[in-house]
């Protein structure tokens, strides 16, 4: 069932984001083929009339009263970023030159 | 005896009577740590000024007559995935290395209020993901029965500073085994609470819908302790359970199993588990029957396609949480000269900070999430995961508790699975269903593998919010197993 393609590596590394090597792309590709191809075993369970589930208690949404309360500092809040710039997080450009 | 031998349960009784102060018994602490941790490597970071200022301040409170839990002034070691401030929090991560956090976890808080003096920042495999702590930025911590074999994962920082004496108390945290399977490698207890009792505020998330903090200790009753202390309902936390703790001390001080229904599992066992292993899990439950308990067989058909779906789910989810680690808001930055843009700096950062098993994971899960593979992978794991919660259901219908061996295996050698994913993931087998059901289990010492004298556990597993029967069963196995044995295991490790 599985065929993990360097090709496909390399698309799944676009879409998380990672910048990888070259040599990683193989190696990763190995990898991940080896491991898709252990977890396809779920397939063998007949499920079709099974009901998923994505947490193992119910759960229902929370809410709390719109109080104010205290949050953090804007110093806080940028005392771990990697550049800072008139009380704000700076960026490197988000927009594209053509954009 | 010396003060790091002491139990957590003596030491906070010590310090309460003003028998030991809690700078004392920190110092010693922390002089056990300056001995042996060059060679164990548990602790990523020790604040030994803050340590002994938290310990000089219980004991004022104490001197002014104040009334403390009964923990305060005993030392802990803290699992670098809580955030803490005043302290570096780095999930064993490049990406976060050197972060100081603006706030406390909620567990992290209530050590601070039990009045638990923090040590410092335990070793972990990055972002809690893997079974040996090798996948650390930091390097690997080392099992103290033997400084050549893994202290286990991810949480092996901190089973390696209580099995080493450094601490006798840390915390945890279990997203497939991470507290249960080291705890079973270094011959300590270590529990993993029902999924929401314990707050996940703070934690920096793995796979959200199992992550569950919890304690290790020397003993069931000091892990019972800890757990009372930084467990209950966090209204911080969306998916904490709003109920009572379980009397988990009480059921630790009780240790009474006659007339106890008790499950061994029939799919935990044969092929891939060493016969030592076996061995002192058979004992176990011989044991567990001259206790008075009722020994019955149970099978749970599903289980053996949980670490299948495991790894299929937890990858799911990390690859969706730590897309937070973005280098824009904290933490590394890599390849920001002002010609590229926040795309092209993010993936840099990204391939820079995170380790191979991380990015593994995230592209996995990636994989697992894309359209035209969703449903054969995530929604086919989420259907197996409801079956593997009705095989529960089924099994605490027959039986109170469920017993199997901890890990298929003891502790393996440092780099032996390091770059074998598949092989690695085992470790987890007889784990990862709790997980998955969200219920509660814990880890026992049950003896010495007879190949290689390595330590074995005993895995207790209750339903959900019934997290008092391990700590019963769990105490009943200790107290005559420390009887037959004539004191604890540990106490049979070679000296450090």
């Amino acid at each position: 069932m599985s065929a993990i393609t360097r090709d496909e590596v390399a698309h799944l590394a676009r879409l998380s984001r990672l910048a990888l090597a070259d040599d990683e792309l193989d190696h990763f590709a190995a990898q991940l083929d080896q491991i898709v191809g252990a977890v396809a075993r779920v397939a063998e369970v007949a499920a079709d009339d099974i009901p998923p589930s994505s947490h193992a208690l119910p759960l229902a949404n929370v809410f709390r009263p719109d109080d104010v309360r205290p949050g953090l500092t804007p110093e806080g809040a940028l005392s771990g970023a990697p550049a800072v710039e008139d009380d704000r997080f700076r960026v490197p450009r988000i927009l594209g030159e053509e954009e | 005896m010396s003060l790091i031998r002491k139990t957590a349960a003596e030491l906070g009784a010590l310090v309460a009577s003003r028998e030991v102060t809690a700078v004392e018994v920190t110092q010693a602490h922390l002089d056990r740590i300056a001995e042996v941790d060059g060679r164990v490597n548990a602790f990523l970071h020790v604040d030994a000024e803050s340590a002994l200022a938290q310990a000089r301040s219980i004991d004022e409170r104490i001197a002014a007559g104040e009334t403390l839990g009964p923990l305060a002034g005993v030392p802990i070691a803290h699992k670098d995935v809580f955030t803490t401030t005043g302290m570096p929090t780095t999930a064993g991560s490049k990406i976060l290395e050197g972060w100081r956090p603006p706030y406390d976890a909620t567990v992290t808080r209530r050590l601070r209020e039990a009045g638990l003096v923090i040590l410092g920042k335990t070793n972990l495999d990055e972002f809690a993901m893997g079974s040996s702590t090798e996948n650390s930025a930091y390097g690997p911590t080392h099992n103290p029965w033997d400084l050549d074999r893994i202290p286990g994962g991810s949480s092996g920082g901190s089973s390696a500073a209580v099995s080493a004496y450094e601490a006798p108390l840390s915390t945890g945290t279990d997203t497939g085994g991470s507290i249960r399977q080291p705890a079973a490698v270094t011959g300590i207890v270590g529990m993993k609470p029902t999924y929401g009792g314990s707050s996940r505020y703070g934690l920096i998330a793995f796979a959200s819908s199992l992550d569950t903090p919890g304690p290790f200790a020397r003993n069931v009753l000091d892990a019972a302790l800890l757990h009372e202390a930084f467990s209950g309902h966090d209204p911080l936390d969306s998916t904490s359970i709003d109920a009572p703790v379980p009397p988990v001390v009480e059921a630790a001080r009780n240790a009474d199993v006659a007339g106890m229904r008790v499950g061994v599992v029939k799919e935990f066992g044969g092929e891939g588990y060493q016969p030592g292993v076996l061995a002192r899990f058979n004992e176990a439950v011989e044991l567990l029957e001259s206790l008075g308990a009722k020994v019955v067989e149970v099978s749970c058909p599903t289980f053996s396609y949980a670490l299948p779906a495991y790894y299929l789910i937890a990858p799911s989810e990390c690859s969706s949480n730590l897309a937070r680690f973005d280098a824009m808001r904290y933490g590394l930055r890599v390849g920001d000269d002002g010609t590229r843009s926040a795309e092209e700096v993010m993936a840099l950062t990204r391939a820079a900070g995170f380790g191979p098993e991380v990015k593994r994971r995230i592209m996995l899960g990636t994989y697992a999430l894309s359209s035209g593979y969703y449903d054969a992978y995530y929604g086919q794991a989420q259907k197996v995961r409801t079956l593997i919660m009705r095989d529960f259901e089924a099994a605490f219908h027959q039986v109170d508790v469920l017993v199997s061996p901890t890990t298929p295996t003891t502790a393996f050698p440092i780099g032996e699975r390091a770059d074998d994913p598949m092989a690695m993931y085992l470790a987890d087998l007889c784990t990862i269903p709790t997980n998955l059901a969200g219920n509660a289990a814990i880890s026992v010492p049950c003896g010495l593998a007879d190949e290689d004298g390595l330590p074995v556990g005993l895995q207790v597993m209750a339903p959900v919010l019934a997290d008092d029967r391990c700590y019963r069963v769990g105490a009943a196995v200790e107290k005559a197993f420390e009887s037959r044995w004539g004191g604890s295991l540990l106490s049979r490790a070679p000296a450090l």
